[in-house]
């Protein structure tokens, strides 16, 4: 194998992690598809749960779109909606802490990278965390880790089981070891909701790195994940650099986590809602019924 | 004779110092001078400039204290703190991980786990340490050991002394992310007391995953870290020489720690650092170990998971109305959104 070939190759199976473009996002009327260049109308691909017809390559889609595809139309009542980021260690890398905030925010019309709320898949109640990646990397700081515990102590309240949909980059540098406590505060929270008896289930998409991982990403009583979804504790470049090992191919998508135990199942997103429905269903949470 | 001291690049202004104060011995040795009125003075001064130096260290110097190789380790401590130390190994699933050690020993007469992770203390100690970064395996013996303790009432004593978690290809097949998971969420049901010290780095994931405490102690020139600062500096910066930088806007020290809540105590150390007077340190340590599990013996298991619990549930710093808040004064605004 040539060099060239070799960096040909590397390209190829390199997990992606530079942002898609989000199908609802933009103005044209038609959408390439990345992965197999399949050109289509725009409205069928997110009608199609902005999964590609052809290749199935899963679009990364932010969290308004997500809780349009799970729960049921009108079901969800946010929580929390204006609890907001502050800057405690007053960062500045190349750029101030407060004006990366300021510039997600407006980019966004969110306040942080976290999105919860109850709502019902089919008519089962249940408290749902939606990350969002296109808010600083979906990193998690003091609002994300307040907001999910928040979330998973109602739901211990009101016996309902949790969902979270990890998009995530894993703690946000810029609150320092407040972020890092974020994980030991959700964790200790999900150890009150599972001992009484309640269902959580994280969905791991794309991508779910670093401390989010290392926490309530691989709590779950079940573990589900989306089709190719880059899941994984450590970055692969570090591997790499640190130890000159040779990675796998597939090396922390969703299928190798599933081949390495961590993983119960992998479900594409357009089958998500009716899978979540019946696995609800078989665990009748007893809440669920007047929810 | 003890071994030489390794010294820091800061510590060079005490270098000439110490080289005089050596040829005044030799000197004293070879002839009849008497010479002790000029020792004592230059001790002195080396003494005080010792002090100058450690009492106003950045974070960058910190950490070069924090990661001083002849800095008391883990097992350095459990010799010096414990009578009847026995270590106990393996995570029963195949492996037992030699970055992460733990076993049962005597603390001022009662009986308590130890577990921490454990560096070397040269190159090929090191290779047999991982460089004190634990893989899953360490993990799951840690919590194998913690909930035995927490069964037969011992209470656990922490060490935390790690770069970080192992990054490597065998350590996330084997689920370095859901090994350290399970830790944090299953040390919040621990039913007995739980004291977790960093005595040297605390390296973010790595660290917590034996760091969930009703009580978190610090050297004071130990720091914690989010990220290390050089990982920060390459993502952040995009320059891993900006790490100093990166350093003192992490707040990782003991004191930054302490005002954000985070650490509970600070524990002063000799000048020069704690590798300077290792048993000086250790009884520092025994000390605050012992006040602490003393006031937290009266409380039942029930008890002591609640205030843990509260003590995590605290943590962290938002707006709950930002537009209502917005004209109050920053300070009490965040204080009343934190309590």
């Amino acid at each position: 194998m040539s060099l060239l070939d070799w960096f040909a190759d590397r390209r190829k199976t390199a997990p992606a992690l530079r942002p898609t473009p989000e199908p609802d996002e933009g103005d044209g009327l038609w959408s390439k598809c990345p992965e197999c260049g399949e050109v289509v109308y725009r409205k069928d691909l997110i009608a199609n749960a902005s999964v590609c017809a052809s290749c199935g390559y899963h679009h990364r889609i932010h969290s308004e779109e997500r809780l349009r595809i799970l729960l049921d139309p009108g079901s969800f009542i946010p929580v929390d909606g204006e609890l907001s980021p502050t800057d405690p260690l007053a960062f500045k890398d190349r750029r101030a802490y407060a004006d990366r905030l300021r510039d997600s925010q407006r980019q966004t019309g969110l306040r942080d990278a976290v999105v919860c709320g109850t709502g019902t898949i089919e008519g089962q109640g249940i408290a749902l965390a939606v990350m969002d990646f296109r808010f600083m990397g979906g990193s998690m700081g003091s609002v994300v880790g307040e907001k999910i515990t928040r979330l998973i102590e109602t739901a211990t309240e009101q016996q309902l089981p949790v969902l979270v949909v990890c998009a995530s980059g894993g703690a946000r540098m810029q609150e320092g070891m407040l972020s890092l406590m974020q994980m030991a505060k959700i964790s200790g929270a999900l150890e009150r909701h599972r001992s009484r008896k309640l269902l959580y289930i994280p969905l791991l998409t794309h991508p779910t790195t670093g401390g989010v991982t290392a926490s309530f990403a691989m709590l779950g009583d079940l573990i589900l994940a989306e089709p190719k979804a880059l899941i994984g504790f450590a970055g692969r470049r570090v591997i790499e650099q640190t130890l000159r090992e040779k990675l796998p191919d597939n090396f922390q998508t969703a299928e190798y986590l599933q081949d390495h135990g961590f993983v119960d199942a992998i479900i594409p997103r357009t089958q998500l809602r009716s899978r979540l429905a019946s696995l609800l269903q078989m665990h009748q949470q007893p809440a669920a019924v007047s929810a | 004779m003890a071994p030489r001291r390794l010294l820091l690049d800061f510590e060079k202004p005490l270098v000439d110092l110490e080289e005089q104060i050596e040829q005044i011995r030799q000197l004293a040795r070879d002839s009849e001078v008497d010479v002790s009125q000029q020792l004592l003075q230059l001790e002195t001064l080396a003494t005080r400039r010792r002090e100058e130096i450690f009492s106003s260290l950045t974070p960058a110097q910190k950490i070069q204290v924090a990661r001083h190789p002849q800095r008391p380790s883990c097992l350095d401590y459990i010799q010096l703190l414990s009578d009847d130390w026995i270590e106990l190994h393996g995570d029963r699933s195949g492996s037992d991980d030699q970055a992460l050690v733990g076993g049962l020993g005597r603390l001022d007469g009662r009986a308590v786990l130890f577990i921490g992770h454990q560096k070397g203390r040269d190159t090929k100690e090191n290779v047999a340490r991982n460089f004190g970064m634990a893989s899953p395996g360490g993990y799951r013996k840690a919590l194998r050991l913690m909930q035995h303790a927490s069964r037969f009432q011992l209470p656990v004593i922490s060490f935390i002394d790690t770069p970080g978690a192992y990054a490597g290809l065998k350590a996330e097949e084997l689920g370095q992310g859901e090994a350290i998971a399970v830790n944090l969420r299953e040390m919040f049901a621990l039913e007995v007391p739980v004291i977790a010290t960093v005595i040297g780095e605390g390296g973010s994931g790595g660290a917590l995953g034996i760091g969930v405490a009703d009580r978190l102690m610090m050297f004071e020139h130990s720091v914690y870290t989010v990220a290390s600062p050089e990982a920060c500096a390459s993502i952040l910066w995009r320059d891993a020489a900006k790490a100093s930088t990166a350093a003192e806007a992490l707040k990782i020290t003991a004191r930054d720690l302490s005002q954000l809540g985070i650490v509970d105590r600070v524990l002063g150390e000799p000048s020069g650092g704690n590798h300077w007077a290792p048993l000086q340190a250790a009884d520092t340590l025994r000390t605050a170990l012992c006040e602490e599990l003393n006031q937290l013996a009266s409380l039942s298991g029930q008890e002591l998971r609640d205030q843990r619990y509260s003590k995590y549930r605290r943590i962290g710093r938002y707006l709950e109305h930002p537009e209502m808040e917005a004209a109050a004064t920053s300070d009490t605004l965040e204080s009343s959104a934190s309590a």
